[in-house]
């Protein structure tokens, strides 16, 4: 049991901190950027993009161990994944449309375009490629979820601050947010060798 | 057999998701207006976002539900917005355009220099480092881009106080101005009577009141006196919505600087104060 737990602790610390999507493994830069204008929409992706990770690494899971391998049709990986993806992408925007639709209306064109989100194809891939067990499979697309929505929540913090600082014009923008991207991905060196 | 097995798994879950999903979209199915999407077919659809709306089918949906005047696009022009009018039954009064305005009162006396600027006469090469000889970072520089830019010759600088003048009668409300300023203090607006901020600037009360008379302190006595609520403030800075302003002048009345000025389409920017001040030296005289 205990060591189970280490495990999962494990898990989560390399997925969320050491390896994070974007700041280490520079995935997902897309939404990443496009979606850290406010702090509110920030969340507000974190949390789509976290019920669509978890969900597509179940799904492409069971798919995964029990039609894919099975068959011995491995070759057809991307695309069953992005089909599951792109499934659950289309039924959180049906879902938002009718139960939040500030949130839907705030994320335009951001919340079709988590279907072409790498960061959740990739967290499929490595979910089985890692060898994981369902249960580490959810911790894992879990902590990598929570990873990105961090990333985006202090980015979102620092534009909206940057918003109303003296700056010049050249940087004004996505030129400066990328410069703090690139000094958060620096900070972020720092939790190398924790696990 | 190698071929067939794959075609049939990658079919059959691509049949059950899609069923899925059209069942889910049955269960949640949003009662759309079936006028959004034929406003939103006579749009640009270019989804560039210049009216405030996240895209053309935002905009679309706001004119459906008349939070927004069929005249919102930028883009459109005349056309497409009786186009617009016509879809949704409301007369478009608003054929003429838009007009340039100058939103920044700044000038040569009212505003603090805090240098000299001796370089090419262009706005645009006096702000490159963002600071520039006009202690307000944010007010016109009045070396004159937009009236280089202007190929209409409707922008001249007015030799007092060295702000541009905008001619209403010969400007079309090309944009080209608003382009070209740095300062970000032209703007295009709908030609006809209506309530304007005329200060740009992000600054805290005390650096305003340091460097312009005419600037906005943020006191937001208008935004508390305004009947109509049609007066925010958001990010810093005090917003007007057009569509709920009734033209009632109280906020030009309160605002104790004198930054709220009113536009009409025969006079342009007529300042409250002003009006105000020179009565009160009629009446001492």
């Amino acid at each position: 049991m205990d060591e189970t737990l280490v495990q999962i602790f494990k898990i989560f610390v390399s997925a969320a901190l050491v390896d994070n999507i974007i700041l280490a493994r520079y995935i997902g830069l897309c939404p990443f950027i496009g979606m850290s204008s406010s702090l509110a929409n920030g969340i507000g992706m974190g949390m789509a993009v976290t019920f669509v990770m978890v969900l597509a690494s179940i799904v492409t899971w069971f798919l995964w161990f029990f039609i894919l391998l099975p068959l011995n049709l491995e070759y057809l990986r991307i695309m069953v994944f992005i089909l599951v993806i792109a499934t659950l992408v289309q039924l959180v925007e049906i879902v938002l449309k009718k139960n939040v639709p500030n949130l839907y209306r705030a994320m335009g064109i951001y919340l079709p375009l988590i279907t072409t989100n790498c960061a959740i194809l990739a967290v499929t891939f490595f979910g089985v490629d890692y060898g994981y067990s369902l249960l580490e499979v959810v911790v894992y697309s879990i902590s990598v979820a929570l990873g990105f929505t961090l990333a985006l929540v202090l980015l979102a913090g620092i534009r909206e601050r940057l918003r109303f600082s003296r700056l010049s014009p050249f940087y004004q923008g996505y030129p400066i947010a990328f410069i703090a991207t690139g000094l958060l991905a620096l900070a972020f060196l720092g939790f190398k060798g924790l696990v | 057999m190698d071929l067939v097995l794959p075609v049939v798994i990658v079919g059959l879950l691509g049949l059950a998701f899609g069923v899925m999903l059209a069942w889910l979209a049955q269960k949640f199915a949003v009662e759309t207006n079936p006028l959004v999407q034929k406003v939103e077919q006579v749009l640009p659809g270019a989804n560039c976002g210049a009216c405030g709306y996240p895209g053309c089918s935002g905009l679309a949906e706001a004119i459906a539900q008349g939070k927004a005047e069929p005249d919102s696009c930028p883009v459109g022009g005349p056309e497409i917005w009786s186009a617009i009018g016509k879809l949704i039954g409301k007369e478009v009064n608003n054929l003429e355009g838009k007009k340039a305005v100058l939103l920044c009162q700044g000038g040569e006396e009212v505003a603090v220099s805090q240098a000299f600027y001796q370089g090419v006469e262009d706005c645009r090469a006096a702000s490159v480092l963002n600071l520039s000889f006009k202690a307000c970072r944010f007010g016109c520089l009045g070396l004159g881009s937009c009236q280089k830019v202007c190929p209409f010759e409707a922008i001249t600088i007015d030799p007092d106080n060295r702000l541009p003048i905008i001619n209403l009668a010969k400007c079309t409300g090309c944009g080209k101005c608003v382009e070209v300023c740095p300062r970000g203090v032209l703007a295009l607006v709908p030609n006809r009577e209506q309530v304007l901020l005329a200060c740009q600037s992000l600054d805290k009360a005390r650096e305003v009141r340091r460097i312009c008379q005419l600037g906005c302190t943020k006191c937001r006595l208008c935004v508390k006196v305004c009947p109509e609520e049609a007066i925010s403030f958001a990010e810093g800075r005090i917003h007007i919505d057009r569509q709920k302003c009734n033209l009632c002048g109280k906020c030009l009345e309160k605002c104790p600087v004198g930054c709220l000025v009113k536009f009409s389409p025969k006079g342009g920017i007529v300042t409250y104060q002003r009006e105000k001040s020179k009565e009160k030296a009629g009446v001492t005289t």
